[in-house]
């Protein structure tokens, strides 16, 4: 593995080659702010908040961090007055979906984020796929995925399959940024195979 | 439905998994929508997780999981068919299917939708019957031309 020596915030960072910029990032202390993102998953780019400006011959980007490859001699700056304003604006746009997210609330209270700005459209799931990914990378059970497209895209349980493997594990739950992936295997739970949480509380 | 049609569609598509959107094609096109054990069959054969097959079978719109007409007819509702009275010939193709948009009548025959433009600007008002176009259509005309799809 060749070295890669590249700048963030001014500071000389070392990284291998295959490494995202988020990764050499965390690796030198510097923090990015990340949504969607989690170390036992393959990154996927669907929060944008860890968008940073990457300066590459004297020419400036606006890139995710999560997905973006270090390069030698790349400049990054995690924060400048764009990059502020381009996490604010996700925020404004995530926190009409699901306003009171401890997550997004903290993040908008540091961005300066206004949970009003945007009409609300309370869908609770802002589509971060942690449940989808966590569900098909770390565990293999593929019992919740999206369905739809464009603004009718949702997370779905899977009936057949969440009647099997869900109930003896449901860490989906303390992942999810709003807690939405709970309610969805509840509703999923209610509707499919009903009865099965009284049964097994009343022992009937 | 015909499964054995549809059995064999699967069939030749077997443990591979890269081939999901082609067998979903050809069984959409077989039998005109796809029943949920259909999906289920396709996700052991391509060996992939049945929440994968629902995943691109609601994605694409050529994909439909509730069952559809025979035929299919596309209404072009574009700016061109517009202005060329897109919107009485659409009613008229209402009353000729006893149907709207997103519909499909209770026998089956026929399956209803729109399109803002069907990209023959030069023809219109058209319809789109399973794939032909019926070009400088009036509302006079609909019931004719809907007679040759049984």
């Amino acid at each position: 593995m060749s070295e890669i020596v590249m700048q963030i915030d001014g500071k000389e960072v070392k990284a291998s080659d295959g490494m995202t910029v988020l990764q050499a990032a965390r690796v030198a202390g510097i923090h990015i702010p990340t949504v969607c993102h989690h170390d036992k998953l393959e990154p996927f780019g669907g929060c944008r908040m860890c968008m940073v400006e990457v300066e590459v011959r004297g020419r400036k980007s606006y890139v995710v961090s999560c997905l973006y490859p270090v390069a030698p001699d790349l400049v990054v700056h995690t924060r400048s007055e764009r990059v502020d304003k381009i996490r604010r604006v996700i925020l404004e746009e995530l926190l009409a979906h699901a306003p009171n997210s401890p997550e997004l609330v903290a993040l908008a209270a540091e961005y300066g984020a206004d949970r009003d700005r945007f009409d609300k459209d309370p869908s609770f799931c802002i589509l971060c796929g942690l449940c989808v990914r966590y569900c098909a990378e770390v565990k293999q059970k593929n019992a919740v995925d999206f369905i739809e497209r464009g603004a009718q895209r949702a997370i779905s349980f899977i009936p057949e399959i969440a009647a099997k493997e869900c109930w003896d594990c449901q860490e989906c739950f303390a992942i999810c940024p709003t807690s939405y992936a709970q309610a969805a295997y509840f509703l999923t739970e209610a509707l499919a195979f009903p009865g099965r949480r009284k049964s097994a509380m009343h022992g009937a | 439905m015909d499964s054995g049609k549809i059995d064999e569609i699967i069939d030749r598509h077997r443990g591979k998994s890269g081939d999901l959107i082609h067998v979903l094609m050809e069984i959409q096109h077989k039998n005109h929508w796809l029943p949920r054990d259909v999906l289920h069959q396709v996700a052991a054969a391509l060996e992939i997780p049945f929440s994968r097959v629902l995943r691109v079978a609601t994605l694409y719109k050529t994909f439909s999981l509730t069952p559809r007409g025979r035929h299919e007819v596309h209404v072009c509702t574009g700016i061109s068919c517009h202005l060329r009275g897109a919107k009485q010939l659409l009613e008229s193709v209402e009353r000729a299917t006893g149907i709207r948009p997103g519909e499909t009548d209770t026998a089956a025959r026929f399956s209803l939708e729109t399109g803002s433009c069907l990209g023959s600007c030069s023809l219109g008002p058209e319809i789109i019957v399973d794939g032909k176009h019926h070009a400088r259509m009036t509302p006079e005309k609909v019931e004719d031309v809907l007679k040759e799809y049984q």
